[in-house]
């Protein structure tokens, strides 16, 4: 019902937007008459590169129709990481093109799981034609996405994937498959032998887990001679980097350490500067202090994601939604192995951020 | 360490003798417990059995020790202070901003000076708070640790700052004592300080007696809204070094960071035998409860248990370190 009665509105009150648009603002009013295609196309080109697979299928048609102005309500894990800011700036411009205002939350840290359900309640009482939503705990928001089925809006999953059938698509960075990417280099790093430490940043979100099991079973898999010790959890710096001490100074013949997020890696580095050891260590994401060990040489390199697409297509995932149109079960928002050499290539240092 | 610092029971007059006998007890008590759990891990934990093991154990637990020596005097007073955690991480926002290249770029010596000065300020906030407008020390230190955490986040802009001054790194990395790292010998002076400021000054003497007793300290004469807002500075000065101390470790600020480090303080001094019901504290066994906390995690990641082993581990002992206390208090003041 709630989608035939947009289909309808759709058209008609995107005359009178028009109109309104070019009168107020002309800036405004060329973006929304530029043809679709031109802008969308280009969108997805500039931002990566990897995501190779998915490119031809997420390309928006360029029937989309625009909005008018009606909200779309992203609730993601985070607001002040960086990450997040580019995934708002993605959902902005993708936003910004077929004209639907974009509401981005997120708690104040990625363990707030309650703090974060309140805003999908907010979310669904505001009654928007979509939400997006980057759950911290699959399994806690279950009620809540029975509740946004029933009042049918189109729910898209981002960033971590749902536990549940009601997202009609999950727009994420194939994590597992990006820690396999890890893996392959580190093993590659240290001559596929040796002992190997992993210090995973949480264990209680998809992401999480497929970062850590990712690196796993790659490592179980392809490299037979590399022992992988027991995941051990660490949050933030202080934590990680003491973590990583403890594991180089219980294992004599530990070789690398990966840190599956910023603070997991910058831990680990310092825990083989203290201990004064030679370790080779990778990472996820990016982050001000990641970038720094990588142009330094104390870290040789990460996996990075490409926020900014992510955000791009999940909106254009909800516009899809609330056209009626189709959409695959899982959108990859692609990711990159980065090192020192190709840090500053256009097509990674989009996706990098400080 | 020395004499000074040890331990201080019941402000009801008794023989020097007999106190020095029960605070003796008190410490025996926490010393064997760290002992027996680093003994432990000597056998448990591969390569566990090194000094540099220990001192490593010493350099992590020294920020939560140097802000546990503060809370032990809020403690005593029968206060309590969750703002330590995030007022740690404002504090150490603030210090990249006096000290970060990017940002002011002061002189080293200036930029310590109002590092301390802020943490001083928070505490002298706190404890305004608390013993003028008269909010129980819960809330009004729940509320700072909000505070804190919108500030830190506000004036950092949500991002990380580096501090590349080398003497500010030095000061927790360098090695004044070949070996020794110097955030080990900082928690050390700063715990005979914090000894002699609980036993030899006006300062201690009274935060324990306004723990014991909050009226009959007032009727006899002391200005306790006074002691009692200068023992919340002297914690605020402790939570600054502890401030220093982390974020000179890394020479960079997560302003993110910082939530829950309360707990452990709490905890430290908890285990050291000091009660949170005011009227007793323990310099000494807040340091050993602190080392107790890190030799803990530092034995269970060397043996690779998981973490969330570690956190049951962790609060398992501090049940059973306050039950002993509790069961040994009450045989002393039964017999």
């Amino acid at each position: 019902m709630r989608l035939l009665r947009t289909a309808v509105a759709v058209p008609a009150l995107l005359a009178l937007g028009l109109t309104a648009c070019s009168t107020s603002t002309p800036a405004g009013s060329e973006t929304a008459a530029a043809p679709a295609e031109s802008t969308t196309a280009a969108a997805p080109a500039e931002s990566t590169s990897a995501a190779a697979p998915s490119e031809s299928e997420a390309a928006p048609a360029g029937d989309l129709p625009k909005g008018n102005g009606e909200t779309i309500y992203l609730v993601s894990k985070g607001f002040q990481h960086r990450f997040w800011q580019a995934v708002k700036e993605g959902a902005e411009k993708a936003g910004a093109e077929y004209n639907y205002k974009i509401e981005f939350v997120g708690p104040q840290a990625e363990t707030q799981v309650t703090e974060q359900l309140d805003m999908l309640r907010t979310a669904i009482d505001s009654k928007p034609v979509a939400i997006g939503l980057a759950a911290l705990d699959s399994g806690a928001a279950e009620s809540m996405l029975q509740e946004i089925k029933a009042a049918n809006i189109p729910l898209i999953a981002f960033d971590s994937g749902v536990d549940s059938d009601i997202p009609l698509t999950t727009v994420s960075t194939d994590n597992a498959a990006a820690a396999a990417e890890a893996a392959k280099h580190l093993a590659e790093l240290v001559g596929n032998k040796g002992t190997v430490g992993l210090i995973c940043h949480d264990e209680t979100s998809t992401t999480g887990k497929q970062r850590c099991s990712g690196f796993q079973d790659w490592m179980k898999e392809n490299a037979p001679d590399i022992k992988v010790l027991q995941p051990q959890v660490a949050g933030e710096v202080g934590l990680a980097a003491n973590t990583a001490k403890s594991m180089i100074q219980a294992n004599d013949d530990l070789v690398g350490i990966y840190g599956t997020n910023e603070a997991a890696a910058t831990g680990a580095i310092q825990g083989a500067n203290e201990s004064g050891k030679e370790i080779t260590v990778v990472g996820f994401d990016s982050g001000k202090t990641q970038l720094e060990a990588i142009r330094g040489g104390t870290q040789a390199g990460a996996v990075t994601q490409a926020p900014v697409l992510m955000g791009y297509e999940t909106v254009v995932a909800a516009i899809k939604a609330i056209n009626g149109q189709e959409l695959e079960k899982v959108i990859d928002s692609g990711f990159q192995w980065y090192d020192k050499d190709n840090i500053d290539d256009p097509e990674i240092a989009g996706n990098l951020y400080e | 360490m020395s004499t000074n610092a040890q331990g201080t029971d019941t402000p009801v007059v008794e023989s020097g003798v007999s106190r020095f006998l029960k605070s003796s007890i008190q410490q025996v008590f926490v010393f064997a417990a760290l002992i027996l759990i680093y003994v432990f891990f000597m056998f448990a934990a591969p390569n566990f059995a090194q000094p540099s093991i220990f001192l490593d154990i010493v350099q992590q637990s020294a920020y939560v020790g140097v802000m546990a020596l503060g809370a032990t005097f809020i403690i005593a007073t029968g206060g309590i202070d969750l703002s330590v955690g995030t007022g740690m991480t404002l504090v150490a926002v603030m210090a990249g901003v006096f000290l970060s290249g990017d940002w002011l770029n002061l002189p080293l010596g200036g930029g310590l000076i109002l590092i301390l000065l802020v943490g001083a300020l928070m505490g002298l906030l706190n404890g305004l708070n608390i013993s003028v407008l008269g909010l129980p020390p819960f809330i009004a230190t729940l509320a700072m640790m909000m505070v804190a955490r919108g500030l830190a986040l506000v004036i950092s802009g949500k991002s990380t700052i580096s501090i590349k001054n080398p003497g500010y790194v030095w000061l927790a990395n360098g090695e004044l004592i070949p070996g020794v790292k110097n955030a080990v010998l900082i928690f050390v002076v700063m715990a005979i300080i914090a000894g002699v400021m609980l036993n030899k000054t006006l300062l201690g003497r009274y935060a324990i007696a306004i723990g014991s007793n909050e009226e009959a300290t007032r009727l006899s004469g002391v200005n306790v809204r006074f002691w009692k807002t200068m023992v919340y500075v002297t914690a605020g000065v402790f939570m600054a070094l502890g401030a220093i101390l982390y974020s000179a470790r890394f020479g960079f600020v997560q302003p993110a960071e910082g939530v829950g480090f309360e707990l452990n303080v709490i905890a430290a001094v908890v285990i050291g035998g000091t009660s949170l019901a005011g009227g007793r504290a323990n310099i000494i066994g807040t340091v050993v409860g602190a080392l107790i906390m890190e030799t803990l995690k530092k034995g269970l990641q060397m043996m690779s248990i998981a973490q969330e082993w570690q956190l049951v581990v962790t609060g398992v002992v501090v049940l059973i370190a306050v039950f002993v206390d509790i069961v040994r208090r009450k045989r002393a003041t039964a017999v």
